[in-house]
């Protein structure tokens, strides 16, 4: 049921439902992102962290005092586990967020800073 | 800054919200819906299994496709409906009576609003463990809509806490997703949710075990594994720890309602453990104190979704009056005689106390009668 | 509180009870087709059994949280309610199969399914190993993927026999 394929990045293997008995997933067009620098595949449109979380992607930031790592935890917005830096924007709620061609998507260290030339 | 405006404004399309801006909508209103996730239909798009309940609310239909329904609803009065997704209400200023809400992550806008339905839904409780914050420990809500919506795999091997409806339900949509789930603990003697739920996910070899709870995680970036230890009868551990090896733990221990806008809004709140934690009180139109707000679904006390449901169609149909249009004589009693109907088994007991705690008899100031 | 009731407030029948009770012995032995064994011993709103029943062998509601009550002589096995009922509870066993064998109609709705002929794992209401039985039919009652597995199985096992394993894969 575990379809393994495609490029690297996280545990190297993509996590996906393939067959399910009730329901028929209905994926965007594949497309290319960043994580930390490495090319990674997701579908256009699904949330950052579920594309991350299928190419192995756990850890998304890690606390600023502590350094705890930090994932998903609600998928609903609402708990700020999965805030990353997303095209140089910190704090993106990753798990309502969609995927685009192209995004840098990069780990949270600490509470994140200003971005640069953005009013 | 932009500001948008409508007459009715539901915040939240889950499965209260939804059926709130269908009824209001189809009164004659214009209604505008506000949804923070990607896409309408909340938690009822995750959801495999055949809904409870009678037919008035599609009993014997799987979760997301009594989303499709509600959505197809809202489709056929579409010219009264204006639909915001991956748009967040982030506050509400009762001195402007004005919304502040953020399209995507960067985009800010004002909203004013004659009624607002305040259906925001619930948000997941944690408890304390060691490690209860490493990558791997996941709501319920999460793990479905990880696998359910997006199909994606949440994890190899999973251990649920809580035995309620949702750990429950969950434990037996992993197994359609093609996980193993290592075992439930459950802190109380039985199990919360329903047992034919539980006969389900027994009869596939799912061990339940009562009187038992998460003692700590295990793992250095993410989980590996988890140590379950017997409650006594005061929920003290006792005997000795036992190793389950898991890479995702699953956190279904209820769930507290998402109510800050209404506190926002001056609305009267009250605690009810009944309901699940602070929500507003409200008349049996499903007004709250501040008469321009109206309270439906988990976000007015967690319950099933069917109920939430009916909740949102009673705060519809009361918006919707309270701005002149006319509604149907007589459906306010029937809405309500179909609450008390789902309320009356065994796990409704509790419900009923709580509403009965939150509920006033009507506002006095009497505005918007 | 005592063992049997502890594995029951774990979601495990033990014993007839409200809303689960075995249908009369000789009636079942005699109904071609099988009759319904219901299990659903908690007062829970919900209906879909009894809506779906089209001869009234699982009696109408006065109450949406009644638990259901069959009169078995009514009942012709037609799976309706088997795939009907949102919690899985509902099971057809035709006790005149065979001599030796029983045909058990379940409920099922995971991966992978089975074919006609496919030997499955019997497994009882904790989950565990108690037969071996055979695939004699699969249906979908109403086409929404509740399927109803029609199982061949000793006897033997009658009030055990629950919930198929699917084990060796068809080619």
């Amino acid at each position: 049921m575990v379809e393994k394929q495609g490029p690297g990045g996280g545990s190297g293997t993509v996590e996906l439902i393939g067959e399910h008995p009730i329901l028929d997933f209905q994926r965007g067009e594949k497309v290319l992102f960043f994580f930390d620098g490495k090319e990674m595949e997701g579908y256009e449109g699904e949330p950052i962290a579920m594309a991350l979380h299928a190419n192995g992607v756990r850890v998304y930031r890690e606390t600023e005092k502590e350094h705890r790592p930090r994932g998903f935890f609600c998928a609903i917005g609402k708990c700020s586990s999965c805030f990353m830096v997303v095209d140089g924007v910190p704090n993106v709620r990753t798990c309502i967020t969609p995927l685009k061609p192209g995004m840098q998507v990069e780990t949270q260290h600490g509470n994140g800073s200003v971005p640069d030339g953005k009013d | 800054m932009k500001t948008l405006s409508t007459e009715i404004l539901v915040i939240g399309g889950g499965a209260a919200g939804l059926s709130a801006a269908a009824e209001a909508a189809s009164a004659g209103a214009k209604v505008m819906v506000i949804e923070s996730d990607l896409h309408l239909g909340g938690q009822l798009v995750k959801q495999t299994h055949k809904f409870f309940g009678s037919k008035d609310e599609y009993a014997g239909t799987r979760g997301f496709k009594i989303a499709e329904i509600l959505l197809n609803e809202i489709e056929s009065c579409k010219d009264n409906v204006e639909i915001h997704e991956n748009t967040t209400v982030t506050g509400f200023y009762s001195e402007d009576k004005t919304f502040t809400a953020m399209r995507g992550e960067e985009s800010f806008f004002h909203i004013q609003a004659q009624k607002t339905i305040v259906a925001t839904g619930a948000q997941e409780r944690l408890i304390p463990f060691v490690n209860n914050d490493l990558p791997g420990v996941y709501g319920a809500g999460a793990v479905q809509t990880l696998m359910n919506v997006y199909g994606v795999i949440p994890g190899k091997r999973v251990l649920m806490v809580g035995a309620g409806n949702i750990g429950l339900i969950v434990s037996y949509q992993l197994m359609q997703a093609g996980v193993e789930v290592a075992a439930i603990v459950e802190a109380a003697p039985r199990i919360g949710g329903y047992w034919v739920h539980a006969a389900k996910v027994r009869r596939m070899g799912v061990p339940i075990l009562l009187g038992h709870s998460i003692k700590r995680a295990v793992g250095d970036r993410t989980i590996t594994g988890a140590y379950i230890t017997g409650l006594n009868e005061k929920f003290e551990p006792v005997g000795e720890e036992t190793f389950v090896d898991c890479d995702v733990i699953c956190i279904a221990v209820g769930l507290s309602p998402t109510t800050e806008i209404l506190s926002q809004a001056g609305c009267k709140m009250m605690y009810v453990p009944q309901l699940c934690g602070l929500v507003a009180r409200r008349d049996m139109s499903m007004k709250t104190s501040n008469p321009d707000f109206f309270t439906a679904g988990d976000a007015s006390g967690i319950e099933e979704a069917s109920a939430a449901m009916v909740e949102g169609r009673i705060a519809g149909l009361s918006a919707a009056s309270s701005l002149g249009y006319l509604t149907e004589h007589g459906k306010l009693d029937e809405y309500w005689s179909r609450l008390q109907s789902l309320r009356s088994g065994e796990a409704g007991a509790r419900i009923c106390q709580g509403i009965e705690c939150v509920l006033v008899n009507g506002w006095e100031d009497g505005r918007n009668g | 509180m005592d063992d049997m009731q502890k594995l029951f407030n774990s979601g495990v029948l033990t014993g007839e009870r409200e809303g689960a009770q075995l249908p009369p012995r000789e009636l079942w032995e005699s109904k071609k087709g099988g009759v319904v064994v219901v299990e659903c011993p908690q007062r829970i709103p919900c209906n879909p059994c009894a809506t779906s029943c089209p001869t009234g062998a699982i009696r109408p509601f006065k109450d949406i949280n009644d638990t259901p009550s069959v009169d078995h002589s009514l009942c012709t096995g037609c799976t309706l309610c088997v795939a009907s009922c949102p919690g899985l509870a509902c099971f057809v066993i035709d006790l005149t199969f065979s001599e030796d064998l029983a045909l058990f109609k379940l409920p099922y709705e995971m991966l992978p399914l089975p074919r006609k002929g496919d030997r499955v794992a019997c497994l009882n209401r904790v989950g565990e190993k108690i037969a071996e039985g055979t695939v004699e039919n699969i249906t979908q009652p109403r086409k929404d993927r509740t399927y109803v597995v029609h199982v061949s199985a000793p006897k033997t096992v009658v009030n055990d026999f629950r919930a198929i394993k699917v084990v060796e894969c068809h080619a």
